[in-house]
């Protein structure tokens, strides 16, 4: 099929990531929020690995390889 | 106890983000929908590790999910058995000995290979009980969605239309109604399937949280062991008798009913699941697909039953309160997730979590009207309404497919609405029908003297069996109706559990043993030629002499298994 299924799970999951991952470092040291998460800044966690999991996804599909190729 | 969430911002924005993600998903696939094959079989051309991802996904719809957890925390690690006993081998057996004749068949759905392989009835009947079956899963999935939306994330909304009262209920079908119709209509099957993958790392990377959380607060697996009965902590080691696990069955039970008949009949005969590796494309990556799907599914009750157990242990702890079933002081264990993702979440993770929930909800319906579509317009309309037009006519008639499957979706969500029982009923009926089946293609796929009468008559018999059994017997302490004994009272199971695997095992046998003598009695009708790629002896065996001993699915097979024994000794 001529979408590569990488594309939007990559643009989605980096976008998601990249938006808890900022949420993670302003409420960080609010332990009051992360009270509820045993005090683990978890929207850091998990948004820097949604964010790393995004990329990997773009930066292996054909968009990319595309783009190398015509280097 | 309160289980409403109290969502912020950012949480509304993740799941209206994963909205606009599904929708442009369907939108950007809508030019490649040029034919019918795309449309409906997603032009046979995914790469095995998209169909495999899909493959698991199409059976994990949010009713899976929920139910999973719940049955965590009934039967403890028991529920394990749904993961490996009860999937793996299925999934081996498809891939290595099944695939070859769906695929190479070049039979577009699981009806039209019957009909290949045996006759026009076998398949009328195939087709219109899986029609009926899709559009009332998807509706129970629409209804389950829009009850769970109104509890966990309420909007207050009390509108009047045109005389009409639309409360939340109706706010959220029908907003997931036409997600739904509008990305299936784009982007056909494999909308369907890219959504499924989505949804796919949505529920690995919004449930680990919950899970590592939960863990951490009641001491890690020891923790588990100690606040949970010991009989919950084991998969195997107390089926020695029914009374000594809190599933009530035995290990015969267990390995026959759920891990032969069951497991079997669903994962290599249920459309739904084989139309995934039949989009794949080419023979090596149809037979991948099953194996690649198999790997992760392992690891799944982790995710899904697990959280159960910490639910279960919390409240045994008195650390926990599960909410109990509207009027009555059983508790409802059903609401676990939610009641864990309101303990452990903040907000953001929150919406990730929810956004999970909502996307194997909307990919439970998705995945049935999918399904539901490439049926009724191959195998019903194709071959009963109007043949021999153009395959553009096809196509509309796939697109319109779509639209009618999701309208008749809507109205069985109403109906459930309003029969709860009903719908109970019908669940229990859908995980028989499938046994009957996988007598047929047992014999069908090889012996090749297996007659299209026999196939046929085979099937009824064993639905009938399944009727008669679940009419004469009931779990311990239920009442005759919905849970069975609606002929008479013959036998008591120890759990609702046994009873269904018992179902499944005569339905099985009835067909099995009905489709052998009639197949005697009867003459055989298909050539030795006409059966070539149907049936095992008259077809060529792969050869895979361009690939490595490593790329080959028996390798992968053969890994996956290994992985699947050691995971039951460790678990044991």
């Amino acid at each position: 099929m001529g979408l590569d299924i990488k594309i939007p799970i990559g643009l989605m999951f980096s976008l998601l990531g990249l938006i808890l991952t900022i949420l993670g470092l302003v409420t960080n040291g609010d332990t009051a929020l992360y009270e509820q998460s045993l005090g683990y800044n978890i929207n850091l966690i998990s948004g820097v690995v949604m964010l790393l999991f995004g990329l990997f996804m773009l930066l292996t599909s054909t968009l990319f390889r595309k783009k190398k190729e015509e280097e | 106890m309160q289980t409403t969430f109290s969502l912020g911002t950012i949480d509304w924005a993740i799941i209206l983000i994963y909205f606009i993600f599904v929708l442009g998903i369907g939108w950007a696939l809508r030019r490649y929908m040029k034919d019918s094959k795309a449309f409906l079989e997603a032009g046979r051309s995914l790469p095995a590790w998209v169909t495999g991802l899909a493959f698991i996904s199409a059976n994990l719809g949010a009713l899976e999910v929920i139910g999973m957890a719940a049955s965590g925390a009934k039967y403890g690690q028991m529920t394990f058995h749904f993961y490996f006993v009860g999937a793996i081998p299925a999934m081996i057996f498809l891939a290595i000995f099944m695939m070859p004749f769906y695929y190479g068949s070049k039979a577009r759905s699981v009806p039209e290979y019957l009909k290949l392989r045996f006759d026009e009835k076998t398949r009328g009947f195939n087709a219109f009980a899986f029609a009926i079956m899709t559009v009332f899963s998807s509706g129970i999935s629409m209804y389950a969605l829009a009850l769970l939306a109104q509890v966990i994330m309420p909007l207050h909304i009390d509108w009047n239309i045109l005389g009409l009262h639309i409360g939340e209920f109706d706010f959220y079908l029908m907003v997931s109604a036409v997600i739904v119709l509008v990305y299936m209509v784009l982007g056909g099957l494999t909308s369907a399937i890219y959504n499924e993958v989505l949804q796919f790392f949505l529920i690995v990377i919004g449930f680990a949280p919950l899970v590592f959380i939960g863990l951490k607060e009641i001491g890690g697996w020891e923790g588990l062991r100690a606040n949970l009965p010991e009989n919950m902590m084991h998969t195997w080691k107390l089926t020695g008798s029914s009374g000594a696990n809190p599933m009530g069955v035995e290990w015969f039970g267990v390995a026959m009913g759920l891990g032969f008949v069951l497991s079997f009949g669903y994962w290599t005969t249920n459309f739904l699941v084989v139309q995934r590796a039949m989009a794949a494309g080419s023979m090596s990556a149809a037979r991948k697909t099953p194996l690649i799907g198999a790997l992760p599914k392992m690891l799944l009750p982790f995710l899904v039953v697990v959280p159960g157990m910490i639910a279960l242990a919390l409240s045994n702890m008195g650390d926990l309160e599960i909410p109990l079933k509207a009027g009555s002081a059983v508790k409802d264990f059903d609401k676990v997730i939610p009641v864990l993702l309101m303990r452990y979440m903040p907000v953001g993770v929150l919406g990730v979590g929810l956004t999970a929930l909502m996307a194997s909800f909307m990919s439970g319906m998705a995945g049935n009207v999918s399904a539901f579509n490439t049926v009724f317009t191959y195998d019903i309309y194709q071959s009963y309404i109007r043949p021999d037009q153009s395959d553009h006519h096809y196509l509309k008639v796939g697109r319109w497919t779509t639209v009618v499957g999701v309208l008749i979706s809507i109205m069985t969500a109403y109906v459930a609405k309003s029969f709860n029982n009903v719908m109970d009923f019908l669940q229990l009926i859908f995980a028989f029908v499938n046994a009957p089946l996988f007598a047929a293609f047992l014999l069908g796929m090889f012996w090749k003297r297996t007659t299209g009468h026999a196939a046929f008559w085979g099937l009824i018999g064993g639905t009938i069996a399944a009727a008669v059994h679940h009419g004469i017997s009931l779990p311990v302490g239920g009442t005759a109706g919905v849970k069975g004994g609606y002929f008479a009272l013959v036998h008591t199971y120890p759990s609702e559990m046994a009873q269904n695997f018992w179902t499944a095992i005569y339905a099985f046998s009835t067909a099995l043993i009905l489709t052998f003598v009639i197949t005697v009695l009867t003459k055989k009708i298909k050539t030795d030629d006409e059966l070539k790629g149907l049936v095992y002896s008259l077809t060529p065996k792969i050869r895979d002499t361009n690939i490595q001993w490593y790329q080959k699915p028996e390798f992968l097979a053969a890994i996956v298994g290994a992985i699947a024994i050691v995971l039951s000794i460790i678990f044991w």
